[in-house]
């Protein structure tokens, strides 16, 4: 290969940078993100949700997540007045791909989507042995992958079925919330794909953020509220038979 | 889905916890209850089971090297698991495994059991032959002083350590329990009378063990049973036994009386995909059973040969029954799903790294480690005064 000086010298910065950036292993910077500016959450307005799967597949591309697995799913539910404590729930194959007909008969149907609640107090990063798993200052549960064990501890700490143990990496895996793309000032790729807004990222601490006005003026509800979790994906419409 | 009945969550179908996770509270269990076993003549002054306490104290140690095992086999990442030790995470019930490990090998097992064997071991030294005097040497850590004013200090450090085991072992079991216990995600697991449970379990199995293993032994070897002792061992195991089916008992009754929401899914999965495991195996087979045939041994006066039988028949029914105790356990708390509309089924690989080919090598490896010990250690008290003669 010929090569100038002049191309020599103009390449090598750029070669110095990202052997730097392999180094530091963060391929990606976000120098005007500031964390503690933030505290991350989703909102999840079911009755907008019509279960086309949309996010599921948004997801799993963007976040290159394996076949099987699922950072985010979308559960529909058929509840009717003699199954209300046992109701019918399906999600085949997270509902990637849309869910069967719905038969017609006295019950409701309702999607529900759901995903890691990124929660203030969450038992995942408590069980932790070494600390990989952490709530970061904007409000964001993330693992570290380079130091997770692969105990998968919080996997069973979850209340909510959204860790898995990557079949490849062998290492806790789970919603980041689409870190890469909430600090660069986008939205996640679930609600960007969301065809009719069903899913809103939401920063609890932005004054400005239509949340605080939606939580006055809506039944809003996390899941399992009894486990104390400090959930932060918030549903408005929860059905109390919703699991 | 294959082996999926009603919904679970998507991520749920596979379980994270396989076989050798059974493995792991099972062996810790074994080695608690063996140490509480050798306490029983040192601390308890119970004379009667002298016979079995240096081979109770080799079989902890040789259980206990296995422990850590199975999890290491387990971890998605073996080579990272040393980060416990250096970055261990407070908040975490995991993150104590590695120093309550390290505390009750170094600290305890190997302390006493070097102090117990130092007047064998510098005998040794001096009357062995070959490359067996060379590990004695080494053994003897440099001290060779056996006069009667070392070995009563010997044996004053020794008691002190055994009186610091016994909460040592309580911790370790008790611990191992508190991993699952304090998982409030899984009503399963989710009580705290678990670490109370595998700590009186891990006493019936490490008993029992002992038991065996005695009996074994004292037939491979063409010696004589000592009947008193047995009889004593097998007196303990009977009375902790009550302590701990009443235990497991008062969970349960307390769990069918409240009924709470997880019962309905719990009840499901007990009356179907554990019913082999849960009733059959641990509750009848492995825990009325040897109660019944123990009880019967306490009050009724059997001859000789009818006790030995069913020292056997019992010790090898709780050890059954506590591994099922440990599976139900573990493999139970992952069949359901946390949303208790669904179950899952458990596929055991066979030659994979945590299949049964593995969790079988796994479980005899403790009996091959207590081979090569009682080879260099010997615990039979006939050899000892042979020594004793040597010296």
């Amino acid at each position: 290969m010929n090569m100038t000086r002049r191309q020599m010298l103009v390449l090598l910065p750029a070669a110095a940078v990202a052997w730097e950036s392999l180094l530091a292993g963060t391929p990606e910077s976000s120098p005007n993100y500031e964390q503690t500016q933030h505290w991350w959450g989703m909102l999840i307005d079911i009755p907008k949700c019509i279960g086309c799967g949309n996010c599921v597949r948004a997801c799993q591309s963007e976040n290159d997540v394996p076949d099987g697995y699922f950072r985010t799913w979308v559960e529909r539910y058929h509840v009717t007045d003699t199954n209300l404590a046992n109701p019918e729930v399906i999600s085949p194959d997270g509902g990637k791909h849309g869910f069967p007909a719905a038969v017609e008969d006295s019950g409701k149907y309702f999607f529900v989507p759901k995903m890691c609640n990124h929660c203030a107090d969450s038992p995942c990063t408590q069980v932790c042995p070494v600390g990989a798993t952490f709530v970061g200052p904007d409000g964001v549960v993330l693992v570290d992958q380079k130091y997770c064990l692969g105990c998968a501890y919080c996997v069973q700490a979850c209340p909510y079925g959204c860790r898995y143990i990557h079949p490849t990496k062998r290492v806790a895996d789970k919603c980041t919330l689409c870190y890469h793309r909430i600090t660069k000032g986008l939205t996640t790729a679930c609600c960007e794909a969301c065809p009719t807004g069903a899913r809103q990222l939401v920063d609890l601490k932005n004054p400005k953020d239509p949340i605080h006005a939606f939580l006055k003026t809506h039944a809003v509800q996390v899941l399992k509220p009894q486990m104390a979790t400090g959930a932060k994906a918030f549903y408005n419409e929860l059905d109390g038979s919703v699991r | 889905m294959q082996g999926v009945n009603g919904f679970m969550y998507p991520n749920e179908v596979q379980l994270q916890w396989s076989v050798l996770i059974v493995l792991y509270p099972f062996i810790t269990g074994l080695v608690a209850g063996a140490f509480i076993l050798a306490s029983l003549v040192r601390i308890f002054h119970v004379e009667a089971v002298r016979p079995t306490y240096r081979l109770a104290m080799l079989t902890a140690l040789a259980f206990l090297l296995v422990a850590p095992l199975p999890l290491q086999l387990h971890l998605g990442h073996p080579e990272r698991s040393y980060e416990m030790y250096l970055t261990p995470h407070r908040t975490s019930a995991m993150a104590m495994f590695g120093f309550v490990y390290l505390w009750y090998l170094m600290a305890v097992l190997v302390a006493e059991i070097w102090l117990d064997y130092r007047r064998d071991i510098v005998i040794m030294s001096q009357s062995a032959t070959d490359w067996k005097r060379w590990i004695y040497r080494v053994m003897t850590l440099g001290s060779s002083n056996i006069s009667p004013r070392a070995l009563e200090i010997d044996d004053r450090v020794g008691w002190l350590i055994t009186l610091v085991g016994i909460p040592s072992a309580f911790l370790l079991h008790g611990y191992v329990g508190f991993i699952f216990g304090s998982i409030k995600a899984n009503p399963w697991w989710s009580s705290p009378l678990m670490p109370v449970v595998f700590i009186f379990s891990a006493m019936v199995s490490g008993i029992a063990a002992v038991m065996l293993l005695y009996m074994l032994s004292a037939r491979l070897r063409k010696e004589p049973i000592d009947m008193r002792c047995v009889d004593t061992i097998a007196r303990y195991l009977f009375y902790i036994f009550i302590i701990d089916f009443s235990l497991e008992m008062l969970d349960l009754v307390h769990r069918i009386y409240e009924a709470d929401e997880s019962f309905r899914s719990l009840d499901f999965m007990v009356h179907t995909r554990l019913y082999f495991s849960q009733i059959i195996l641990q509750i009848f087979a492995g825990t009325l059973a040897p109660v019944v045939l123990l009880g019967l041994a306490q009050v009724v006066k059997l001859p000789e040969l009818a006790r030995k039988r069913i020292y056997g028949i019992a010790g090898s029914l709780t050890l059954i029954g506590i591994f099922a105790m440990r599976w139900n356990v573990v493999i139970g708390g992952q069949l359901f799903s946390k949303s208790f509309l669904g179950y899952t089924t458990y596929k055991m690989g066979l030659i994979t790294r945590e299949g049964l080919l593995m969790a079988m090598l796994l479980s005899l490896l403790p009996l091959f480690f207590l081979w090569v010990l009682a080879k260099l250690l010997p615990p039979w008290y006939q050899e000892q005064d042979a020594i004793t003669a040597a010296g």
